[in-house]
């Protein structure tokens, strides 16, 4: 059984169809990107597994469970993760609290016990900075678990939203264009970092990107996107040379 | 080392809350000697009774509004409720005054919890639009119900004191502050921060959002009943629009998110009021420009998100306990 499986997924928005009879399977462990041009619908496809939106034709299975249908946040209790395009950390929060929510349903405390600081609410919160420590550090941001999310710089901010979608233990990483706005150096350390998480927590990770020379370098599979359909799938030597990816990258050949 | 901290710092120091606490007891005991000596006349005790309803209302909103990001205007007809639950079950059931406050509690609370429910589901203003109508709806029910004497209003029997006032003001704050800096509290703020973020890390966001919602509509029936009590009379006009906007007003001066803040507001705007009390029709006027001077010069509010902390506490101290009269 595979991990993930969307079979023939649709979405449409009226009567434009972002996303049209799209089917994408993982298996547990891989490491798989996902490509296109701008507007290819592979945002969308993100907003499917998340829940964002519903699909409008098609089921998505996890772990042979259905996803479609279900709440985003009961879709991260079953263990899908992510990350946004457009950054969304809790700006006015501290660092360490912003990994902290995503440990907030490993450990559970009631609300009573919170309002009367019983025992269980200081054993719940120590456990909870640890484990949002724990993460902090591994990607090097304990220093500033004070500061607020919104005052880090561009590329932290980046690795916190990463930390942030790890620490609520998922089995399936989605990252939407990790390396954005990142020099080539910051990739090349984000590119070891997703390395070493995907061994570390043995995950499944599934990547948006648009630097090519980081797909190419860590993904396994390749899927390519085109005008809500996928063009092509295989190997990253594979879509390297298929004229399809290079069409809709680069236009068609005509002379 | 700064008497303000960020409000959000991480739970360690148990000394601040203490000290804190130790403090509100102190101010309680000056007041009440200074009550019993008649050092201060009836008039000055009856604001400093206003002052501790204020506390509770705005620090109640503040959950609503400041800390879980949702634009509540009705949190006066949420008083309200529990103001005319209250006053039937002393009144006319010749029921206990605690069960009284207990009853009003509830049904506050369960209002809130059928308001909130259906329209916290949704994103955006809804709610604002919807507790602008129960507000209104609650204001002229009372009125067309002769059993608790219509837009005449009924009288109360007097059952509280100072302590009673001060105290459930000091039980709110410290409950509400509790709330606020548990794993829930920082669900109810992450919410706010950014709604979408907070459902895809496995937030229940509606769950929050409403729970935040009853939580704030309970201790406004706490206020409510608390304040048929102290003036002895209540008509249904005392729990419409314009007092709804008052506490707003307490909490956006005080500051969004800003448990101090929301009690330094209680007691500066309950001074202004008691200030212009001769003056009616400049209440307003006043109101609206306190509110104008505040976008344009401190749009954050006097606290910001800050809280109140003892200069010597190490930073990162749990509650905050601070409760002004």
């Amino acid at each position: 059984m595979s991990l993930l499986e969307m079979d023939r997924v649709t979405c449409a928005f009226g009567g434009l169809k972002a996303v049209s009879e799209v089917s994408l399977r993982l298996e547990a462990g891989e490491l798989v990107g996902l490509i296109g041009p701008n507007g290819a619908g592979k945002t969308t496809v993100f907003n499917l597994l998340t829940g964002v939106y519903p699909p409008t034709e098609g089921r998505i299975l996890f772990e042979g469970r259905p996803v479609s249908g279900q709440s985003p946040w009961r879709i991260n209790h079953m263990g899908i993760a992510r990350t946004f395009q457009n950054i969304r950390l809790f700006g006015d929060m501290t660092v360490l609290d912003n990994v902290k929510i995503a440990c907030h349903n490993q450990v559970r405390y009631g609300v009573l016990s919170s309002i009367l600081r019983l025992p269980s609410h200081f054993r719940g919160e120590r456990q909870i900075e640890e484990q949002a420590l724990k993460f902090l550090s591994l990607f090097r941001l304990e220093e500033k678990k004070e500061e607020l999310a919104k005052n880090l710089p561009y590329g932290e901010q980046r690795r916190l939203e990463i930390a942030r979608a790890l620490a609520s233990r998922p089995k399936l990483l989605l990252l939407d264009e990790p390396a954005a706005g990142m020099n080539p150096q910051e990739t090349q350390d984000l590119m070891h970092l997703i390395g070493f998480i995907r061994k570390e927590f043995s995950l499944t990770i599934l990547l948006i990107e648009h630097d090519m020379s980081l797909v190419m370098g860590i993904c396994e599979r390749i899927y390519v996107l085109d005008h809500g359909t996928v063009i092509a799938h295989g190997r990253p030597e594979e879509i390297r040379s298929n004229p399809k990816v290079i069409e809709a990258y680069l236009g068609e050949v005509t002379s | 080392m700064t008497a303000v901290v960020d409000a959000r710092a991480p739970v360690s120091s148990k000394w601040n809350f203490w000290i804190l606490l130790l403090g509100a007891l102190v101010i309680y005991g000056v007041f009440q000697v200074l009550i019993d000596q008649r050092i201060l006349n009836s008039y000055s005790a009856l604001i400093l009774y206003q002052m501790c309803l204020n506390v509770i209302l705005a620090v109640s909103l503040n959950l609503i509004n400041g800390f879980t990001g949702q634009f509540s205007i009705g949190h006066a007809g949420f008083a309200g409720v529990g103001a005319y639950v209250s006053a039937v079950m002393t009144t006319k059931l010749h029921l206990p005054f605690p069960a009284a406050v207990a009853a009003a509690c509830l049904a506050a609370a369960v209002a809130g919890l059928v308001i909130g429910i259906p329209t916290l589901r949704l994103k955006g203003d809804y709610l604002a639009i919807t507790t602008l109508g129960f507000g209104e709806i609650i204001r002229v029910i009372l009125i067309n119900m002769p059993y608790v004497g219509g837009a005449a209003g009924m009288t109360v029997h007097r059952e509280t004191n100072f302590a009673w006032l001060y105290f459930s003001a000091l039980l709110t704050v410290v409950v509400i502050a509790n709330f606020v800096r548990s794993r829930h509290g920082r669900a109810c703020i992450a919410v706010r921060e950014n709604e979408i973020a907070a459902e895809m890390m496995g937030l229940n966001v509606t769950y929050y959002k409403v729970l935040a919602f009853t939580i704030g509509a309970l201790f406004a029936g706490l206020a409510g009943a608390l304040s048929a009590h102290t003036f002895y009379f209540i008509k249904p006009n005392s729990y419409g629009f314009l007092q709804s906007f008052n506490i707003l007003v307490i909490v956006v001066l005080g500051g969004l998110g800003s448990i101090t803040g929301s009690i330094l507001g209680a007691v500066v705007l309950t001074l202004i009021t008691a200030a212009l009390q001769d003056y009616p029709e400049w209440q307003m006027v006043i109101y609206s420009l306190i509110l104008i001077l505040i976008m344009i010069f401190r749009p954050q509010g006097l606290m910001g998100t800050k809280e109140f902390r003892i200069p010597f506490a190490r930073p990162g101290g749990r509650g905050n306990g601070h409760v002004a009269p």
